[in-house]
């Protein structure tokens, strides 16, 4: 079990990420921007950071990269992709989802423990979670706040594929409370907090048991090497 | 346009008697004819661009050099056992076992930060991350300690939203986890707000690398941002000269960061060095590519050529003087190897970075820059970079100190009852320096990297250096200004003191210290009599402590007119831990656990935060300290943590146990009932004392019931005084802190005082 996780110029979750791969128990395989060898991997994720140094809009120029036009064929295919935080702005970015990132609403960069609500476990990404399961991942960016017109909102909410709702509290404006979204097939998820930041004992976020001690990030990628291996 | 022609060699030759502007470029005249001496004639514009920046305070040290000198003599044969890099490069480099070395330091850019919050802080970070990567190390994190005037001058939300937007902006950006730090706000620093940026990086001790030009025929290699015209000069006139508030604004000449920039050049360096693809590498930052040059071949063994006309620009009208000085950001210098160069130039062109050759490394011994085909510079690059003026300033113990340190604060009115002592102790927590400042670090990152096991608001912050052993290091800076303008030399040993604290009671082994000397004016006689007792004072704790000094920075005229800051040496103290998840963290997080107090309790209000927030008072003397006790708590508390008996420590320091309590059940919710009989009766003294007192060497942790006998037989083997004084109690909304017989407050309401405070002036 391979999963590719691709470094951006400006990348900073990409070597989290990989480490996250890793204590699931798959293997994490490095992947470069300016190549179009996806090297045969089972899944792939579009790692957080400022790729590009957000220039133009987040994620914008990313999705131009080389390597994102073999990503968005083979998402079209069905291969798991994962977008977090910078990534997610990539997969809008690329349509691969739809909607767009705009600027936190209180206009600062915001870092915190994070409740979200699974409310899609359907998908290849989240099917460790019970439904409606409430976790708490950590969050931090500038631009989190998603939005989309009101018909492709209805679409996303009727078609159940809002998959992450932010709990206690919005962070960043964002519409309908949304933290991440997925595709129809349940391919192709895109979440602005982190699971890769919640997958080690003493390095996640706080929890009423011990300081640092959250791992519900995990199951993220223990979903997708279920979902392969099967 | 008519093109600027430099000045020549030949033309300076030929015209001896040119004026030239070198006061303007903050040169003194006497320094000027001393320039003239070395050359044996009149400089050009471009050695006159370049002495000036590197003779100026911030470069050249040449009013702190006769005093900073002792802390590379006041060392024991034990403090040169880790150290691998001591002062004088760009960051001292610690050995912390297993084959791994830890470089940090802490930089000041206190005069940038004051004119243009935003790009001064950001570009403060970007420089200080910078100097750690010059050492061939890969930076791992970042802390920064800010001092701000009122909060409640309308001034202060300019500069703390710059300030914590720019730190925010750049150390996210370039993905490194923010630690911890300090925020501090007081009037005196109201014209001079105070932007120190402390950086850390681990490398393998084979991975170490030293800049320096050697090797003839070496190339010499700019790599990075173009050069442009941001920050000439910044170096000389900004950080050399203190603000009138009348003069021209000096906007231009700070420097504008892009922290994308910068961390493309931190992944570009580290796999140049992987690689083996470098002799070195050398950060530009205060005074550019003069700075670089002359640094580097300084410190080789030879001379260097270099053809001006290769740099990159941003702006093709910078004259040959403007480009010597400029400061643009994230720019780097390298030596390579001609045999090296393509695969240099493989690595540099894979992560899209411009990158020129400038020339090489020569058996001259001379510094050469031809510019048009002309020279225009030849010096020897050891009078530019090394052999600066050293100016021994006038000393003046102050007219005024006597008289404060007179004024204690024993006369000040002491509350008895329970409801006076708790309007108090709210008052204190929702107090500027003592209120919760999530504000400010909600704004940072601490989760990129992964290894972060203790952050703000921990007494340390703590970083996993390997992850399959667990080795880590912790790190804290503090400094007290109030204790400093009571007693410099005494003010500096607390700072010490308390990293010293505050890194022991993380469990860590402290090894090593970098500190950033914030003072007003070094002509000022009593500015300079503060700065030679706080190094005096420095260097004396160091050596009893038996850690060195490995690295750091002196920023003087912080002052607005002719009032100077309190002097504020900021202190970073580095320390070891062999596993990071043997961390103690400093609050409670269970309940049901005994509370305990290590350490005495005198009446030490002087200079305290209750005599500041209570009364508006500073005066007296600071607290005392004994090193030797305070070497005695952080072994106990190191033993104790090996052994797993603590669940927290927290050091007790501004605001005293009072404070140290409200934080304690504050950050995770957890209450606790504790009792003042004993220490009353022990230590002799009445409330306030025992609640707001500041006596050094203290420290409440918290032990499980079934570990109490051990832990007490600890405490008492070690003969280190211990008083049972609590016990942890209930989470909730129930929650409470009470403090029996005297008053007790709902966790809840001590959470509301102390987050109110900073969103209700800057949110």
């Amino acid at each position: 079990m391979r999963i590719g996780v691709i470094t951006f110029p400006g990348s900073l979750d990409d070597r989290d990420a990989q480490r996250a791969i890793r204590l699931a128990g798959a293997e994490p395989v490095a992947l470069w921007h300016g190549e179009h060898d996806l090297k045969k991997v089972d899944a792939i994720v579009l790692p957080g950071g400022f790729s590009y140094g957000d220039y133009l809009r987040c994620g914008a120029i990313a999705s131009h990269s080389p390597i994102m036009a073999e990503v968005i064929d083979a998402a079209n295919k069905g291969l798991p992709v994962l977008g977090i935080c910078n990534g997610f702005q990539m997969l809008v970015e690329a349509h691969l989802l739809p909607g767009g990132l705009i600027r936190n609403d209180h206009g600062r960069f915001v870092r915190r423990d994070q409740m979200i609500r699974v409310e899609n476990n359907r998908t290849d990404w989240t099917s460790a979670f019970d439904e409606n399961e409430e976790i708490v991942i950590p969050l931090k960016n500038g631009e989190g706040g998603y939005i989309a017109d009101e018909a492709t909102l209805d679409r996303l909410e009727g078609d159940g594929l809002v998959t992450f709702r932010y709990v206690g509290m919005n962070p960043n404006g964002s519409l309908n409370d949304i933290a991440g979204i997925s595709n129809e097939r349940g391919n192709v998820v895109g979440l602005m907090p982190h699971p890769e930041h919640a997958v080690e004992r003493g390095f996640g976020p706080n929890t009423n048991k011990a300081m640092r001690s959250g791992m519900d990030g995990l199951r993220f990628f223990t979903s997708v090497i279920a979902r392969v291996l099967v | 346009m008519s093109r600027h022609v430099a000045d020549t060699v030949a033309n300076a030759e030929a015209t001896p008697e040119k004026e030239q502007p070198f006061a303007a470029l903050g040169l003194k005249p006497d320094e000027y004819a001393k320039i003239r001496e070395i050359l044996g004639r009149r400089p050009t514009s471009g050695e006159l661009a370049m002495y000036s920046v590197m003779w100026s305070e911030h470069c050249s040290y040449k009013s702190s050099k006769i005093y900073l000198r002792q802390f590379g003599q006041k060392v024991t044969p034990k403090m040169r056992e880790r150290l691998m890099v001591g002062m004088g490069e760009n960051a001292g480099v610690v050995d912390i076992g297993e084959g791994w070395a830890v470089t940090f330091k802490v930089e000041s850019h206190n005069h940038p930060s004051y004119i243009e919050p935003f790009q001064g802080a950001a570009t403060g970070v970007g420089g200080i991350v910078r100097d750690i990567i010059s050492m061939g190390a890969r930076p791992v994190a970042v802390m920064d300690q800010l001092r701000f005037g009122a909060i409640d001058n309308p001034d202060t939300a300019r500069v703390v939203h710059g300030v914590v937007g720019g730190i925010s902006f750049y150390g996210n950006c370039l993905g490194l986890p923010n630690i911890g730090g300090e925020t501090y706000f007081d009037a005196v620093y109201q014209g001079n707000p105070l932007v120190n940026a402390l950086a850390v990086g681990v490398l393998r001790h084979e991975d170490l690398h030293l800049a320096n030009a050697s090797g003839v025929g070496n190339k010499i290699v700019l790599f990075g941002a173009r050069t442009g015209g941001d920050g000439i000069g910044g170096a000389s006139i900004l950080a050399s000269d203190s603000f009138d508030s009348t003069g021209p604004t000096k906007r231009p000449a700070v420097q504008v960061g892009d922290p994308f920039a910068e961390k493309v050049l931190i992944e570009c360096c580290l796999e140049l060095y992987a690689g083996g693809l470098v002799e070195g590498i050398q950060d530009l930052g205060a005074a550019g590519i003069s700075c670089a040059t002359s640094e580097l071949a300084s410190n080789g063994d030879g001379g260097m050529f270099v053809e001006l006309d290769n740099v990159l620009l941003r702006d093709p009208t910078l004259t040959a003087e403007e480009i010597l000085m400029s400061e643009s950001q994230e720019r780097m210098m390298a030596v390579v190897t001609p045999e090296k160069l393509d695969a240099f130039m493989a690595v540099v062109a894979k992560w899209d970075v411009e990158t020129s050759v400038l020339g090489e490394v020569t058996g001259t011994g001379r510094l050469v820059i031809h510019h048009g085909g002309e020279e225009i510079v030849n010096v020897d690059p050891r009078t530019v970079a090394i052999d600066g003026p050293v100016y021994e300033r006038p000393v003046a113990y102050p007219t005024w100190i006597d008289a404060l340190q007179a004024d204690s604060a024993s006369s000040l009115a002491r509350a008895t009852d329970g409801a006076a002592l708790r309007e108090q102790f709210l008052t204190l927590v929702a107090s500027p320096n003592l209120a919760d400042k999530s504000f400010i670090t909600d704004q940072y990152d601490y989760y990129v990297m992964g290894n972060t096991a203790l952050s703000f608001p921990d007494d340390a912050g703590m970083i996993r250096v390997d992850e399959e052993s667990g080795l880590g290091f912790a790190l804290a800076t503090d400094a007290n200004g109030r204790y400093c303008q009571l007693d410099p030399y005494e003010g500096a040993r607390l700072a010490l003191a308390e990293a010293f604290r505050n890194v022991s009671m993380s469990g860590a082994v402290p090894a090593a210290v970098t500190d950033c000397l914030n003072f007003g004016s070094p002509e000022n006689p009593e500015v300079m009599w503060q700065f030679q007792r706080a190094v005096e004072g420095l260097g004396d704790a160091c050596m009893q402590l038996e850690i060195p000094v490995t690295g750091g920075n002196v920023s003087f005229y912080n002052q607005t007119g002719d009032q100077p800051i309190h002097p504020t040496p900021v202190v970073g103290v580095l320390g070891i831990i062999d596993d990071v998840e043997r961390r103690v963290p400093s609050a409670w997080q269970d309940e049901g656990n005994n509370i305990y107090l290590l350490g005495v309790t005198s009446t030490e209000l002087d200079g305290s935060a209750w005599a500041g927030t209570i009364h508006g008072h500073l005066g007296g003397r600071p607290p005392q300290l004994n090193l030797e006790t305070e070497k005695k708590l952080a072994h106990l508390v190191q033993s104790a943590a090996l052994e797993g008996l603590l669940m927290s420590a927290h050091d007790l320091s501004d605001g005293g146990l009072a404070q140290a309590l409200a934080e304690s059940v504050a950050r995770f919710g957890v209450g606790a009932r504790v009792w003042l009989n004993d220490i009353l009766e022990r230590d002799g003294m009445d409330l306030t004392s025992a609640l707001f007192s500041e006596s050094t060497a203290r420290a409440i942790v918290t032990v499980p019931r079934e570990d109490d006998v051990k832990f007490v037989g600890l405490c008492e083997a070690r003969g280190y005084p211990v008083l049972r004084m609590g016990v942890t109690d209930g989470h909730g909304p129930e929650a409470t802190l009470t403090v029996q017989d005297v008053f007790t407050v709902p966790v809840a309401e001590i959470l509301e005082r102390s987050r109110a405070t900073l969103p209700h002036y800057f949110d």
